[in-house]
């Protein structure tokens, strides 16, 4: 009986795969000026319709009047998508820019199931910017892409 | 008469209108149309020159650029300066929507006679006596110390020794009275988050812009749709230019010229991203002024559009 709140948490934090992982991989460049890049994750259903935007690292630690957004429309297809409709910070959603390496987000529970276009994009100040995109099927397919210089590996799966 | 006209033209192109008589381009070259922060400035280099956007020709006088802000309201242009080849302003964008800068001038020109002698209305010296209306006449003292290019219509302080400054100015016994209008808007939209349409829609007055694509919400693999309108109503038949600015960097000018449908309607298929000049011209004899046979409008304005 104790364990069973054990079992729900661990259910928890197991389960928000539920609708599908994506997997975003920042890579390591040799540059002599290194910011981390400003990431968005967003899925388009495949037949057209309002995006979702499922994460955004930017730099929200930056104070005063300028809350870290200024570089947010550098992330230009994700901006006019559904970036610039969406209030920041975004709760779930907004995060701090991340280092090099690879990073699962899970697509929230709630996301309908169907045929979609995942994308991410990356900008990086002082830097290049990319957008992979891959057609994804939620919840039950899989696929990968990889950027080539922003960006590299990109993965959806179960 | 003969050697008056052209010069008058010429002065009334350089002043108001990108494409008159002269080949010159008036243009408004914002920093950024889509801006995401919140505490953001948009910097507008403004000049006169052939090729876009390069400054090489004439500043753009700052006089007469109004600020619409995303509610309606006028806002107002802050550091202004001119330099030789442009002149620059910043406008804050303090408040999230889509703004509007840029000019709207009305301007009434031509010639009459008075006892048997040629005069000429509208070529004005120092300050326009409607200061209020923002025309053209603000370029006056702005343009006084231009130097004249050689040969160029601005030979040093041609102006006609026979004129008035101003419809009102005619005197009684003026005959053969001939008057042309001219309305021109230069305008661009910088957008703060979401495009709105408030400082899109139209006054019915003269050619305007009526955009079913916002300004704001171009992409280079998208086509783009824009409406023209003429004192409200869609204006068939009007030949638009579009020319991409970079031309250095490229062989060809690029330019491409549509014409609105029954519509009033263009769809345009951008070749390339990047800063795109539009212009579009319209005359007809449907002049507000009395003794105005002929009525010229021109719409400019500035592109943004991104890469997809």
């Amino acid at each position: 009986m104790r364990t069973t709140p054990f079992l729900l948490l661990g259910s928890a934090i197991a389960t928000p795969a539920a609708a599908g992982t994506v997997t975003v991989t920042i890579p390591r460049l040799n540059v002599a000026e290194y910011h981390r890049p400003y990431v968005a994750v967003w899925l388009e259903p495949e037949g057209g319709g309002p995006a979702r935007t499922i994460a955004v690292w930017y730099d929200i630690k930056k104070g005063g009047n300028e809350p870290g957004t200024k570089w947010l429309s550098d992330l230009r297809a994700w901006w006019r998508k559904g970036g610039r409709s969406l209030k920041m910070p975004a709760d779930g959603v907004s995060g701090a820019t991340r280092a090099p390496g690879q990073y699962t987000i899970p697509l929230p529970r709630d996301l309908r199931p169907g045929n979609y276009i995942l994308n991410v994009e990356a900008a990086r100040e002082t830097g290049g910017r990319e957008l992979v995109s891959l057609p994804v099927a939620v919840p039950n397919g899989s696929g990968k892409a990889s950027g080539r210089t922003e960006l590299g590996p990109v993965s959806f799966s179960r | 008469m003969k050697s008056l006209a052209p010069r008058l033209l010429a002065a009334v192109a350089l002043l108001a209108i990108p494409a008159g008589a002269s080949a010159h381009r008036q243009w408004l070259l914002p920093s950024v149309t889509t801006v995401s922060g919140t505490d953001s400035w948009v910097t507008v280099d403004a000049a006169v020159s052939n090729d876009l956007f390069d400054p090489d020709h004439m500043p753009m006088p700052t006089g007469g650029i109004k600020v619409t802000q995303p509610d309606g309201s006028a806002g107002e242009i802050r550091n202004a300066a001119q330099g030789r080849y442009r002149s620059t302003f910043d406008v804050q964008l303090d408040k999230p929507g889509t703004w509007k800068i840029g000019t709207f001038a009305t301007n009434v020109s031509g010639t009459f006679k008075l006892n048997g002698e040629d005069w000429t209305v509208g070529r004005r010296r120092g300050p326009p006596p409607g200061a209020g209306a923002g025309g053209p006449g603000a370029a006056g003292p702005a343009m006084a110390g231009r130097p004249a290019g050689p040969g160029g219509p601005g030979a040093p302080n041609a102006a006609p020794a026979r004129s008035v400054a101003t419809v009102a100015d005619i005197p009684a016994g003026a005959t053969d009275i001939k008057l042309s209008e001219s309305i021109s808007r230069n305008e661009i939209f910088v957008t703060v988050g979401e495009p709105t349409d408030t400082v899109l829609r139209p006054t019915g007055k003269g050619l305007e812009f009526d955009p079913q694509t916002h300004p704001d919400d171009l992409v280079a693999d998208e086509p783009a749709k824009f409406r023209f309108l003429i004192d409200g109503k869609p204006a068939p038949g009007l030949k638009v230019t579009l020319v991409p600015g970079g031309k250095r960097f490229r062989d060809e000018e690029g330019a491409q010229e549509l014409t609105t449908g029954a519509d009033g309607m263009i769809e345009v298929k951008w070749a390339m991203p990047g800063m795109y000049w539009l212009n579009v011209t319209a005359t007809d004899a449907r002049s507000s002024t009395a003794n105005a046979g002929e009525r010229r409008m021109s719409y400019t304005t500035t592109l943004e559009v991104p890469a997809p």
